[in-house]
């Protein structure tokens, strides 16, 4: 197994890991990391499973700045969200089941 | 041309941003205007002369991005600015000048159509995530602005739907660049074929249910009716007409494009999204029928509808089921756009949102009720309405392969929407206590939502015109 | 019985995926190549600046959208100032803060520069210039951020606009981003610029504006 499957195969357990962590975990905040690990984990996929035969490529390694990218402004905004529902209802969890 | 209807939205989003909270209505206007015109234009150049692409940085796929306007693209396009524009007006008459939700209300409705315009075109795996990932905040934003603890609840659900889809459909597009080096559709389209590696099945399959999950199809409904039931009514209408047709048109890009070997290998397979289409209407339906608050109804019926576009998929091996698949996009598009607007509009003039609280409006808002009426028509798919002509359509090319079973939902669908649509109808019509106020309400807002309904319903009169350029490669 | 579920779940996908990845065979299409071949026109040395500002420059174009959306959407949703008590900042800390601030735009600046031939760049130089606000803040050296001024939205959507006037006006004698090679190295700098300051201050606000106090004002 060359270093670049390895990391691609890591990506795909932070991967499982994380959407796990978001199907599951209450606390908002754990979820929010449970997405980070998730993003992390398809990012190592994309780098690693495209260069799994050792030449470095690097349209997947921009990509994934791209992606990083995103997932920061996605993280940032899930936080100010988190803290408007705090600051309004004391709580960082989501009500259950408000609709029929 | 098809490029300035990406810059357009981004260059007046950004300025209304600069002109500071609250302002920017005028320029978004023009905006939204000019790109009407040119979803317009560019709809006559693609009947005329076939697709148009774009290489952007003249490098060209599979180095460069392009972008690819062809008759699927143009109609969701066409669709997306004509009801835009209406919109905006609507919401310039509704949102008071001090409410905390028009602060930056036009930036994020230029960075949305941005999102959804550059996600129609892009004919590039890895930037779709990105023009994903655009429309999803900004349709967050939208439904969080400025709200209370239950709209900034219904944003997070949304929130992690929209992340978690575009996770999956970003999982996949990095299994697809590891199998063939390329995430340009067109290169991609010749070299998998229904041989391809099983990484390739699983990716297609993680990109279709990350799509699926941004759709809200059933199973995964369960954020809709929150965040489109609890956002402002223009927002509502926005998310339930336009937003969710994206994840839905991208399925069917990827399905007829690139995974079409796969499609046709895939067997029974293919079977999947219409039967959670199917159970999408009929839970769709009970919902709305019992639901008490009008903007949950519509928002269950934005479930059940969403139901039907996902019936074409068995179908698409033969003609006209693409076409069906956009008029059915078109008719539910404008009529729950008109939908939302109206109910808001009575929500705004009666002070309640309950479907119980409507007795009465029949006599003071006639055209409200007559715009929510002929939406409806064009939900419950009678004639001569566009969802007439949809599910006509349907019901032929399901009848001519002996696919009965098809052709029933769509039926049934048809009487469930009715029984929804009555119960709202048969409310407004009952005399008013005597203790009801009706508060009078700006006639833009009567208006706007009348000019949508409309459409919704004289569409089927010109439908030819539509088929012919979604078919249109 | 969730739990279950979803646990066996994400695991049979692991077994299942991993086992996928393990027997692919290598894949048709080289990209790295193309880039190398076409570096010399890019503007830039670096294959991974090359890609980002020119090949696929068009997905950074949107990426900065959707940073600068993000931030929109945070003042949009409306923070309420809650009243943190932090303990007061100890005199080593700001004085350390004053000293590291400086050199850090130093290093911000060389980042830019160098993101022509080495690792760097605007966003890496942005990250920096917003990890200075950042430490000066948790100094009490910079006050958190009310709804900023004229000013603040120029420099937060400044960078975004450079990028955006500069693909369309290139717009107009070919495709968008379309660089004419001999000037595609001063174009490239200049749109670099321009983000480092606006993503530094879209950064520094992600952070400002999440940690207000009462009474600050930009």
């Amino acid at each position: 197994m060359s270093a670049g499957l390895l990391f691609a195969s890591v990506g795909v357990i932070l991967f499982a890991l994380g959407v796990a962590g978001v199907l599951l975990l209450g606390h908002l905040l754990r979820r929010i990391l449970a997405f980070n690990v998730m993003g992390s984990g398809a990012f190592l996929v994309l780098v690693g499973l495209a260069q799994r035969n050792g030449i470095a490529d690097p349209v997947p390694q921009a990509m994934v700045l791209t992606g990083i990218v995103v997932a920061v402004a996605a993280t940032a905004l899930a936080l100010a969200l988190v803290r408007r529902l705090y600051v309004l209802t004391g709580k960082i969890e989501l009500p259950q089941d408000d609709e029929g | 041309m098809m490029v300035w209807l990406i810059l357009l939205p981004l260059l007046w989003a950004s300025f209304a941003f600069l002109l500071g909270p609250g302002r920017g209505t005028w320029l978004a206007m023009a905006g939204l205007f000019a790109q009407l015109w040119l979803a317009f234009a560019l709809a006559s150049e693609i009947v005329a002369g076939g697709a148009v692409i774009h290489a952007i940085g003249g490098w060209g796929a599979p180095l460069g991005i392009d972008l690819v306007a062809d008759g699927l693209s143009a109609a969701m396009l066409l669709l997306t600015q004509c009801i835009a524009l209406p919109l905006a007006v609507y919401a310039h008459a509704y949102f008071k000048r001090d409410d905390p939700a028009v602060t930056y209300f036009w930036p994020l409705v230029g960075f949305l159509l941005a999102g959804l315009n550059a996600l129609f075109l892009s004919a590039d795996l890895f930037n779709i995530y990105v023009t994903l990932e655009l429309l999803g905040l900004a349709a967050v934003g939208l439904v969080a602005a400025g709200g209370g603890a239950q709209q900034i609840a219904a944003a997070l659900r949304y929130l992690f739907a929209t992340l978690v889809g575009s996770g999956a459909y970003l999982l996949g597009v990095a299994l697809i660049y590891g199998a063939y080096g390329t995430v340009s559709i067109h290169t991609l389209t010749p070299l998998i074929t229904a041989e391809a590696p099983d990484l390739v099945w699983i990716a297609g399959g993680l990109m279709m249910v990350g799509l699926m999950l941004k759709t809200a199809l059933f199973p995964f409904h369960f954020w809709l009716p929150p965040a489109h039931g609890g956002a402002p009514a223009p927002v509502s209408a926005l998310l339930s007409a336009v937003v969710v047709k994206a994840s839905f048109y991208l399925i069917l890009r990827l399905w007829i494009g690139p995974f079409s070997s796969l499609t046709d290998a895939a067997g029974l397979v293919v079977w999947l999204p219409a039967l959670l289409g199917a159970l999408a209407i009929f839970w769709g339906s009970y919902q709305a029928i019992r639901a008490e608050r009008l903007k949950m109804l519509i928002a269950y019926s934005t479930v059940a509808q969403l139901g039907y576009l996902f019936l074409i998929f068995p179908l698409l091996a033969s003609a006209g089921a693409l076409q069906a698949g956009i008029m059915q996009a078109f008719a539910h598009g404008l009529a729950k756009a008109a939908m939302f607007m109206a109910a808001g509009t009575l929500i705004k003039a009666t002070g309640q949102d309950l479907v119980a609280g409507l007795a009465g409006v029949a006599e003071r808002m006639p055209v409200t009720l007559f715009a929510f009426g002929l939406a409806g028509i064009t939900l419950m798919g009678l004639p001569p309405s566009s969802g007439f002509l949809a599910k006509w359509q349907l019901i032929e090319l399901a009848l001519s392969q002996q696919y009965w079973v098809i052709a029933f939902v769509v039926l049934v669908g048809g009487l469930l929407a009715a029984v929804y649509v009555f119960r709202v109808l048969r409310q407004a019509f009952l005399l008013a206590p005597a203790n009801s106020v009706v508060t009078p309400v700006p006639r833009t807002l009567e208006w706007t939502a009348f000019v949508l309904a409309a459409a919704s319903v004289l569409l089927g009169l010109r439908g030819v015109e539509l088929m012919q350029l979604v078919g249109v490669t | 019985m969730k739990r279950l579920l979803v646990v066996l779940g994400a695991a049979c996908f692991v077994v299942l995926l991993i086992g996928a990845m393990l027997d692919l065979a290598p894949a048709s299409i080289a990209l790295h190549a193309a880039v190398s071949a076409n570096l010399p026109s890019s503007g830039v040395e670096h294959p991974v600046t090359a890609v980002l500002l020119n090949f696929r420059g068009y997905d950074t174009l949107l990426e900065i959208a959707v940073l600068l959306l993000a931030l929109i959407v945070i003042l949009a949703i409306g923070i309420d100032s809650t009243t943190d008590v932090r303990p007061a900042a100890s005199p080593v800390l700001q004085a350390l803060a004053r000293l590291a601030a400086p050199l850090m735009i130093v290093v911000a600046v060389y980042l830019l520069w160098v993101g022509a031939f080495r690792p760097g760049g605007a966003f890496q130089a942005g990250a920096v210039l917003a990890a200075a606000a950042v430490l000066l803040h948790l100094a009490e050296l910079l006050p958190g951020w009310q709804s900023p001024g004229l000013r603040l939205r120029l420099g937060l959507a400044g960078g975004f606009l450079i990028f955006l006037a500069v693909a369309a006006g290139l717009l107009f004698q070919g495709a968008l981003l379309e660089y004419p090679p001999e000037q595609a190295g001063w174009m490239i700098l200049l749109i670099e610029s321009g983000l480092t300051v606006s993503l530094g201050l879209i950064l520094a606000g992600l952070f400002l504006l999440l940690s207000r106090d009462d009474g600050d004002r930009s």
